[in-house]
């Protein structure tokens, strides 16, 4: 299933300081949720301290998910991850 | 020009700029004075103001009454930096009645690039009084309140005891303080308009709006300290923080002017690498919520600070890791700097923006990583035969120095190579040795 995710606010450092990437899920017998996505980005795409990302099975406080981890993905997605900025 | 001169010169135009500050407020008291008559023409306004404003004022979005709505209102803007100058700037300029400004620190050159209330000749005076002086010439009508202090709980809760602002302007740069302005404006119903902005990325949304979500109902628990990035480390270019705090200042208005279409629910993030601007929606206010829920936990402020593991001002603490005799006083480095092998551990942009000459860049990440050893193994061969077995290791300011030290110690146990660490860094270096040493 190819879906698209994006990172903003910084997270996108973790990830090789890419933003936008698309991603070829492989298939499996149960549905992808977000969950799975999530432990699926950390040993995939993740490239540097995944303790910046994940704590305690979804993403840490102050990355934004306005969804909870069993939304049901479906192909073509964009999921989009953003960190929040404080900087002023 | 001789340095007493120079001294001399800079204390003349010190006392010609009070004393031509002196005048133009005598010259507005005047001028306010002779405004404060009777206006035939328009009970509310004088003639001066309905000129002013006329070019707003004739839109119907915000019409005469709109326009007295501004002039009764009262706002406070916490923060007169990147995001906060620019959102005073058009508040002001749209004739915001009363605007009161809190800011703890005082203009630095770092500031200028995108902090455009401030200009040259404000360095080193308070924030909120180079703000004051500028937004005062902007509009001479309006009343501007300066407030040099440090936004906690207790400073913010003795002012909002006194004064009943109609909106607060978000333009601070830590996550202590945006904790501690959302609880201060659902404990006190008071709409929050929340701006923020790194590097090349902004983000603004307005809390607590007409039954909208809080920043508690996004983000109940505060990020680790170590995930959050500051102007200072991470950089930012002036437009995006200026896009940023302009587009606060709408927000504002459209508040305080009572129109819809208000980013309440709805979150914006600019990236102004691509120029794009999109919208996300976010979650309801969640009826849970430790502040804004059906039962709140948190009924009073608490300390901030405790409550994030981070302090309220963007400054970085440095840290003390290393012992005594693992490290170089500035001065005695400068001494013996041509003749020994220096590790600059600074980002290699930072390194290409200003260095030491005879320092070598090895970039603080590639230090943690498994091939250093291989890497400086090269580089120290030839300095090993030549007799000189002592390292120094350099950074911005002396705490990634330290790490450094502490990880090359690990990594080089079995070699003669001993690390020092430079005390200080260049900031140090900077204050101590060479001050056209560029300190930022």
């Amino acid at each position: 299933m190819e879906i698209n995710v994006e990172f903003g606010g910084g997270a996108e450092l973790l990830f090789d300081n890419k933003k936008v990437h698309d991603v070829l899920l492989p298939h499996k017998e149960k549905e992808w949720i977000l969950g799975d996505l999530l432990v699926w980005l950390k040993d995939n795409l993740l490239k540097e301290r995944p303790e910046l990302f994940l704590q305690d099975e979804s993403v840490r406080p102050g990355i934004l998910v306005l969804d909870t981890v069993n939304y049901v993905i479906k192909p073509n997605d964009r999921i989009i991850f953003i960190s929040t900025l404080h900087g002023g | 020009m001789p340095k007493q001169d120079f001294e001399d010169l800079k204390l003349e135009i010190k006392r010609l700029r009070e004393e031509l500050h002196q005048k133009e407020e005598f010259l507005r008291e005047r001028q306010y004075k002779k405004l404060q008559g009777k206006n035939v023409y328009n009970d509310q306004f004088t003639t001066e103001e309905i000129v002013r404003y006329s070019r707003q004022m004739i839109m119907p979005n915000i019409n005469p009454h709109g326009q007295i709505a501004l002039k009764n209102s009262k706002i406070l803007i916490v923060g007169v930096g990147g995001l906060g100058c620019p959102a005073a700037l058009y508040l002001a300029s749209a004739g915001v009645g009363e605007i009161t400004l809190i800011d703890y620190d005082e203009v630095e050159l770092t500031n200028l690039h995108r902090q455009i209330l401030h200009s040259e000749s404000d360095i080193d005076i308070p924030k909120v009084e180079s703000a004051y002086n500028s937004l005062k010439r902007i509009n001479s009508h309006i009343k501007v309140i300066p407030l040099r202090l440090h936004a906690n709980s207790l400073t913010i809760k003795d002012i909002i005891t006194k004064n009943k602002y109609h909106v607060i302007v978000d333009g601070s740069d830590n996550v202590a303080t945006r904790y501690l302005l959302n609880d201060v404006c659902v404990m006190n119903d008071i709409p929050l308009v929340s701006g923020s902005a790194l590097q090349m990325e902004g983000q603004l949304t307005v809390y607590h709006y007409q039954g909208g979500p809080c920043y508690r109902c996004l983000f109940p628990v505060p990020p680790p300290p170590h995930a959050v990035t500051s102007c200072g480390d991470g950089g930012v270019l002036g437009a995006v923080p200026g896009t940023i705090g302009v587009l606060q200042a709408l927000e504002t208005i459209k508040i305080l002017t009572n129109s819809s279409g208000v980013l309440s629910g709805r979150l914006l993030l600019f990236d102004g690498t691509n120029t794009t601007f999109r919208n996300v929606k976010l979650r309801e206010r969640n009826l849970k919520c430790d502040v804004c829920g059906e039962n709140p936990t948190v009924k009073t402020l608490i300390d901030y600070e405790l409550f994030c593991g981070s302090s309220s001002h963007d400054k970085v603490i440095n840290i003390d890791i290393l012992k005594c005799n693992e490290q170089i006083d500035i001065i005695d480095f400068s001494t013996i700097l041509k003749d020994n092998v220096v590790l600059d551990v600074r980002p290699k942009i930072e390194y290409q923006m200003c260095n030491l000459p005879n320092t070598v860049n090895i970039p603080f990440t590639e230090i943690e990583k498994d091939d250093v050893f291989e890497k400086l193994n090269k580089l120290f061969k030839n300095k090993l035969a030549d007799g000189i077995k002592n390292v120094y290791v350099l950074c911005r300011r002396g705490n990634d120095s330290q790490r450094a030290v502490s990880c090359l110690k690990k990594k080089f146990s079995e070699s003669p190579i001993i690390f020092y660490n430079v005390k200080g860094g260049l900031h140090a270096y900077s204050k101590f040795v060479d001050t056209s040493f560029p300190r930022y």
